[in-house]
């Protein structure tokens, strides 16, 4: 790059364009970058070289290795073998994965919008005019710093049916509570109910939202007679969907990869209600021998589901994410 | 907002006047919607989000006696403090510890040396088709890392570097995406002038990162550093993957010991006596720099 751009700027376009009083209609048409922008493109190259490494070393290159061993049957010893299609084959009449699909897609639908609502209900009563705002704060942020596996455990002790606080305090009301997470039907809930633990920090984004919409749209809002509902659904919601854009996109792709709550907690079970598709991932990963090859085109089916299911959001939301907040 | 309330000037005509007393009640509305009705959610919600704390920490101090009883004692009778003494003796505490630390540490410091230069060149230095790689950076984000495990597991096996810190902390000395993002954001609001000038006198790019940009991007450095803390400590799964022998496990993995004691009848205040000592040092961190977590958390928000 550096030997051949010598020679062309100094010919007459590179010279004009060099003298930095180049017309605009030639600026647009130049295609040898200035000397300047040269030594910038060097210079910005350099800076950021470690991220161009980690990202060719530990990201573009594992994603090449996956699609090559998807094609394979990877034995625990010796040689690989190339198979052709046959793992994804395998994907399509295999029970245990499209049971995993199932009850990611039940998890990620229930959790996200769950969640959304949960923080948007704490974002509005944390923007109202109250002294002891702080203190709400740090108490709904609290766990979300809790480490996943932390949480685990700690929802096992909760939910115990016999021992855990949950069930007490349900059966004081009056209720016969579940054996949460040795039920079928409440373990996928249970872990959306504890999913909810993390609100607190989508609240804060949410609030940081709020913060932003301009006071006389309001204003002018009550004028025209507008009530609190009303206020909500033509002023604050389209306001703050940019924001809610970046949680759903961000939720879900947090929600395609639960994987601790069931390592920990369910071992998949009861009755693989929680085999989710990452656990299900790993155990043919790591516990299940011989299956490299099929965990690797299960990776791929994943990549493939996270990045379709980003640009699908990203297109619709163009119907739905307003953009007219400054 | 707080302040008197907007009503239309009471000028002119009768007919778009409110009676005052339906005035007086619009007021009662009002205020019971932006004081009590929020004070209500928001008290519920905390007692809510403490649940889990308060319930670690109850069983964490009750006696094996205590935890048969039924229904569950709200409070320990006697506080067993030498549950934590017995529950560093379940898994080798100590050197979980040790080893969590050294992860953390390393992933810090590879945090906020790469984030930094990594973002500066995304953010003051010009060059064509800077911010459609940057789109690159932003884009690797939302890439689940469970996709990669297979291949990274059968890399780093292959270089021999299983069960050593290698996995966890290299990829982090090479930056990581939100983290570039969060540097990049902070130095695009720094002001040109002082680095312009600085070019002028003939400093090159280095060395106005050095000193004059780096010295004014503490803040955010901490932040970052804050962030790379908190995800070295709680990571699960990679230690989960990478670390394979006792002596080089995290305390993450560590808790799972009590289950594979005997996962029918694990002790449950043993249990929560080590999630305690583990959860800790983050809660620690959260309330010491809690205002660096929010505004990482505001940086972060920007669209």
């Amino acid at each position: 790059m550096s030997t051949t751009s010598e020679t062309t700027i100094s010919g007459p376009a590179g010279s004009a364009a060099e003298a930095g009083r180049s017309t605009p209609r030639r600026a647009e048409r130049r295609f040898w970058p200035t000397r300047r922008e040269r030594r910038n493109i060097l210079v910005g190259l350099l800076f950021i070289s470690p991220w161009l490494f980690g990202f060719f070393a530990f990201l573009v290159y594992p994603i090449l290795y996956t699609i090559r061993i998807s094609f394979q049957r990877v034995p625990d010893f010796g040689p690989a073998t190339n198979i052709g299609w046959a793992n994804y084959q395998r994907l399509l009449d295999d029970a245990n994965f499209s049971n995993a699909i199932f009850n990611t897609f039940v998890y990620t639908a229930l959790a996200v919008p769950i969640g959304a609502v949960v923080a948007m209900v704490l974002a509005l009563a944390m923007n109202q005019p109250l002294g002891e705002i702080p203190i709400y704060r740090v108490i709904l942020y609290l766990p979300s710093v809790l480490p996943v596996f932390a949480l685990s455990f700690i929802a096992i002790t909760l939910l115990d049916p016999t021992q855990g606080i949950v069930n007490e305090f349900l059966r004081l009301l009056g209720f016969s509570p579940p054996n949460w997470f040795g039920s079928t039907t409440w373990a996928k809930p249970a872990i959306v109910a504890m999913a909810q633990f993390g609100a607190g920090q989508i609240a804060l984004v949410y609030l940081a939202g709020l913060k932003g919409i301009p006071q006389h749209l309001y204003e002018a809002a009550m004028l025209d007679g507008a009530g609190a509902w009303n206020r909500f659904r033509n002023v604050t919601l389209p306001l703050m969907t940019p924001v809610i854009l970046y949680d759903v996109i961000l939720g879900v792709s947090e929600g395609l990869q639960v994987f601790t709550q069931a390592f920990i907690i369910t071992g998949g079970g009861p009755a693989n209600s929680t085999n989710f598709y990452v656990f299900y991932l790993y155990n043919n990963a790591f516990r299940y021998s011989g299956s490299g090859g099929y965990a690797a085109a299960m990776s791929m089916v994943l990549f493939l589901v996270t990045f379709v299911i980003a640009a699908l959001v990203f297109r619709t939301s163009r119907r739905w994410v307003h953009y007219e907040m400054n | 907002m707080a302040t008197t309330t907007t009503e239309p000037r009471r000028t002119g005509t009768y007919d778009n006047l409110e009676h005052p007393r339906l005035a007086t009640r619009r007021k009662v509305v009002r205020r019971f919607g932006e004081r009590v009705l929020p004070r209500i959610i928001l008290v519920v919600m905390c007692a809510l989000f403490i649940l889990p704390f308060y319930w670690m920490a109850t069983l964490a101090l009750k006696s094996n006696e205590e935890l048969a009883i039924y229904p569950p004692t709200l409070w320990p009778q006697d506080l067993v403090w030498s549950n934590f003494k017995d529950a560093t003796e379940v898994f080798p505490f100590w050197r979980f510890l040790g080893n969590t630390a050294s992860i953390t540490f390393l992933t810090i410091l590879g945090s906020v040396i790469s984030c930094p230069i990594i973002a500066y060149g995304f953010s003051r230095i010009d060059w064509p088709g800077r911010d459609k790689i940057f789109m690159i950076v932003l884009a690797t984000v939302f890439i689940p890392f469970p996709v990669l495990i297979v291949a990274l597991f059968r890399i780093w096996a292959e270089l021999g570097l299983i069960d050593t810190y290698w996995p966890l902390v290299l990829p982090r000395f090479f930056g990581t995406a939100f983290w570039i993002f969060l540097m990049r954001q902070f130095f695009m609001q720094i002001s040109r002038d002082l680095s312009d000038a600085a070019k002028l006198d003939g400093a090159n790019e280095f060395q106005i990162f050095r000193q004059i940009i780096m010295p004014q991007s503490l803040p955010a450095v901490g932040v970052v550093a804050i962030f790379a803390a908190l995800a070295a400590w709680n990571d699960f799964i990679g230690p989960l993957i990478f670390l394979q022998t006792e002596a080089s496990y995290t305390l993450a993995i560590g808790l799972t010991f009590f289950q594979a004691q005997d996962a029918y009848d694990i002790k449950y205040n043993l249990l929560m006596a080590a999630s305690t000592l583990i959860v800790l040092p983050v809660v620690l961190l959260f309330l010491l720099f809690q205002r660096s977590f929010i505004s990482g958390l505001s940086i972060g928000s920007i669209k």
